[in-house]
């Protein structure tokens, strides 16, 4: 595949991984906030190759993960009417919301749909005018504009029985939560390149310069990882702290301008509590009162509820890359893709899902003998 | 925590790791299929023949040594390019008989129809099992028909159920992969679920991939006169691919498997779709193509000889067996670097991130 | 966030007022909307597909430049690795101390 594949060149990666050991003086500590980036990284055993010169912390950057309970207990409510087709991206199936998860619910009679894109499940609900078809609006600013275009249509073409169930979160709120936290180690971020390809790069330049970071925008094949890292890493060798853009192919300071304009119509920025770190003022997007009658949640008057998250589960300090997953004591044995504890294990882009999956051999979990 | 939420009468009080019914990730051939299977059949049909958990059973009848192989197909949708329900139906059962070294020799067929499947449907389903079972030299000889009432049945299941004669001094068997032995794919893998996936609504994807549904026993009889009884194992990685296939047969044998990355054939149209999806080619299904694993000294020949074959022109070693993690599958990628190749819990799901 | 694939554009259309248009992704084909990049894109040019919605285009000089940089680096790299050699060669040789 044209610009996909030719970012795997081993020779080139391997010349990659030797200007990052070459530049890096001392070891330094990184964090990518996007799940397709640690999917790489972990499955690639790109963490491994780098061990000395660079350390990897996997941040919240699975929109999936950090997906509050009560937005997926949300979502199972509706699930279980007769009346709703609910439908959502693929990987919210299998995630754990207090009680059980949506394939539970399709196992029990639920009408739950896997779509591609948020235009499906609009096509759906034009096809079902006797249903109510709800989409689970979920994802970081990669997504916002599909979803955004999906309710703009609806109201456009005049669907009555289409809704949204909204849980988007932003990404640099949460940078700087994790920034500002006590016991931080984290000295320079891979920015998601996705993200960056919609709002651009713009909102990066405080945080690079109020926390002195050097911030890489960076795509999400190893070529492309590996040259943010060395960019991260060239910068801390030389005292900067600026943003860079690695993925130079998909993305302009501007972003894409149309994208954003369309979802700043739609959506507005609200307080959104995010699975395993709490609630991150201003980091979420909810529908603006010109649309609320697509929101789900009030047209099913789907009260506030308060869930209390595991004990036993440490996705919180995983999210915030306190804790790497190998080190969770329930990691592999009371906590495994098969009968995950949280988000993180269950979809495969969570840290440890990725951990679990590639890269158990080099480590060995903590409550392993 | 047993509150129940839903209305509509349906309500979920279970703890969450528990499930107390039938999941779709049960039927998909990993982990929960093989709890499943252990944990609610076995217990009850207990019995040496069973407990091997081979494609299929190896019996013996006043001296003569058969085996015997049962399917059930219920794939979504009925037709789909390079094949349909039926043609399936007769080639997954025929497979399952040649991975045990058996030469098939006789078909049952048992069909459950949905009130309301349209004939001419059935007569397209029906022409393709024949020409299947023709083309293999296996007649159909005995079968059933069932009919239920509109919406009890996806419109159309069909069983299978296979009778094939033990070739003598050729048994391949998950438990003899050992130390020293390769991993022979015998074409390009990934095909039949991909087509599958592109077909199926909901996600849109338009692609020439064709399902690589085929008989292999002319195939296995080619590898069998090169190489004899050497062939430790023979396997066709259908639901769960390639990884669940192998991860299978490192827990039967406790030996460890290395793929290499580099030298998995995977076409290209076939990783794209994965690529779209987020899939891994590892996991999806296959239903034209075999496993052997096979002691090094005669991966040349094996090649040679299964190369020969037009189903075979693809094939090509993927992988080998280590001690260094019994029972484990890694890969070694191409860039160097280990990941581990796991069993997944149960299907494979598309996703965004 | 993130599964973006970039395709080629192969057929433009207009679906009820909003710009369609039909991507190939190294073989596999696939409807996606268009309004976001509609001013920038024609058949043949790349885009980045992100849930069935063109992201933006692929800037192909930007690509091909970050290649070309990517290729000389690892270039170089070679000759200092074998400068590297031929210095430790040297040192045995002339069996200088640490």
């Amino acid at each position: 595949m044209k610009y996909l594949e030719e970012y795997r060149d081993p020779v080139l990666a391997r010349a990659l991984i030797q200007r990052i050991i070459g530049t890096a003086k001392r070891r330094w500590t990184l964090m990518e906030v996007c799940g397709g980036q640690t999917h790489t990284i972990v499955r690639q055993g790109l963490d491994e190759l780098l061990e000395n010169a660079v350390e990897m912390i996997h941040g919240p950057g699975c929109p999936v993960c950090v997906t509050p309970l009560e937005q997926i207990d949300k979502a199972l409510l509706l699930a279980a009417r007769p009346d709703v087709i609910f439908t959502s991206f693929g990987d919210m199936l299998r995630v754990p919301g207090s009680q059980c998860d949506l394939q539970q619910i399709r196992s029990r009679g639920g009408q739950v749909r896997v779509v591609y894109s948020p235009l499906d499940a609009l096509e759906l609900a034009i096809k079902n005018p006797d249903k109510q078809v709800v989409f689970f609006a979920v994802g970081f600013e990669t997504t916002a504009p599909a979803n955004a275009m999906a309710v703009h249509r609806a109201r456009e073409l005049g669907v009555p029985n289409f809704s949204v169930l909204v849980s988007h979160v932003t990404v640099p709120p949460a940078m700087v939560a994790i920034l500002d936290s006590p016991g931080n180690r984290v000295q320079g971020f891979l920015a998601a390149g996705h993200v960056c390809t919609i709002m651009g790069w713009s909102e990066y330049d405080p945080i690079a310069a109020k926390f002195r970071v050097p911030i890489v925008v960076t795509g999400f094949e190893p070529l492309d990882i590996l040259e943010g890292i060395w960019m991260a890493v060239k910068q801390l060798e030389e005292g900067r702290h600026e943003v860079e853009n690695q993925y130079v192919r998909a993305v302009k300071r501007t972003g894409t301008v149309p994208a954003r304009e369309l979802v700043e119509k739609v959506f507005e920025l609200v307080d959104r509590k995010w699975r395993g770190i709490g609630q991150i003022p201003m980091s979420g997007l909810g529908l603006r009162p010109e649309y609320a009658d697509f929101d789900a949640e009030r047209r099913f008057a789907l009260e506030d509820i308060h869930v209390d998250e595991s004990p036993d589960c440490h996705a919180g300090q995983v999210l915030q890359g306190i804790m790497k997953p190998h080190q969770c004591p329930a990691f592999g044995i009371t906590c495994t893709p098969e009968r995950p504890l949280g988000a993180p294990m269950v979809s495969s882009e969570g840290a440890c899902a990725a951990y679990h999956n590639f890269g158990r051999l080099r480590h060995t979990p903590a409550g392993a003998a | 925590m047993t509150d129940s939420i839903g209305s509509g009468g349906l309500v979920c009080p279970v703890p969450m790791l528990e499930t107390d019914r039938v999941q779709l990730g049960h039927g998909s051939g990993g982990k929960l299929a093989a709890r499943l299977l252990k944990e609610r059949f076995l217990p009850h049909f207990d019995n040496p023949i069973l407990g091997q958990l081979g494609d299929a059973a190896v019996l013996t009848i006043g001296g003569a040594e058969l085996a015997m192989s049962t399917d059930t197909f219920v794939v979504s949708p009925l037709e789909f390019p390079g094949g349909n329900i039926g043609s399936l139906a007769v080639h997954g059962t025929l497979n399952d008989l040649a991975m045990m070294g058996a030469r098939p020799a006789f078909l049952s067929a048992g069909f459950v129809l949905e009130e309301g499947l349209p004939f001419d449907l059935l007569d397209r389903i029906i022409r393709s099992m024949a020409e299947a079972a023709r083309a293999a030299g296996v007649p159909l000889v005995t079968g059933d028909t069932k009919v239920v009432e509109r919406g009890k049945a996806d419109r159309l299941f069909i069983n299978t159920t296979g009778i094939g004669a033990l070739i003598p001094g050729f048994r391949p068997s998950p438990e003899r992969a050992a130390a020293g032995d390769v991993i022979l794919a015998s074409g390009p893998i990934g095909r039949h679920g991909m087509t599958i996936m592109s077909v199926r609504e909901g996600l849109g994807l338009e692609t020439e991939l064709e399902s690589d549904a085929a008989t292999l026993f002319p195939l296995v009889e080619l590898l069998r006169l090169a190489v004899g009884e050497v062939v430790h194992v023979l396997r066709d990685p259908t639901r769960g691919g390639v990884a669940s296939a192998l991860n299978e047969i490192a827990a039967a044998s406790g030996i460890g498997f290395r793929l290499d990355e580099t030298r998995l054939p995977v076409p290209p149209t076939v990783r794209s779709a994965c690529e779209m999806l987020g899939l891994d080619p590892l996991y999806v299904a296959n239903e034209g193509i075999f496993l052997a694993i096979l002691p090094a000294g005669a991966a040349d020949a094996a090649l040679a000889a299964v190369r020969a074959h037009p189903l075979g022109a693809g094939a090509t070693i993927i992988g080998h067996a280590v001690e260094v993690h019994p029972g484990m599958v890694t890969m070694k990628t191409f860039l160097g670097g280990t990941r581990v190749v796991d069993m997944l819990p149960g299907d494979q799901l598309p996703r965004i991130c | 966030m993130c599964l973006g694939i970039p395709g080629r554009i192969t057929e433009l259309r207009d679906d009820r007022g909003m710009p369609m248009g039909t991507v190939d992704f190294g073989g596999v084909r696939r409807e996606v909307c268009l309004s976001y990049v509609a001013d920038e894109v024609k058949l043949g040019d790349y885009v980045v597909v992100h849930v069935g919605f063109a992201i933006s285009k692929v800037d192909e000089d930007e690509a091909l430049k970050t290649f070309e940089a990517l290729k000389a680096m690892s270039q170089l790299d070679e000759l200092e690795w074998i400068g590297e050699i031929a210095d430790k060669s040297l040192e045995g040789i002339q069996g200088s101390g640490a």
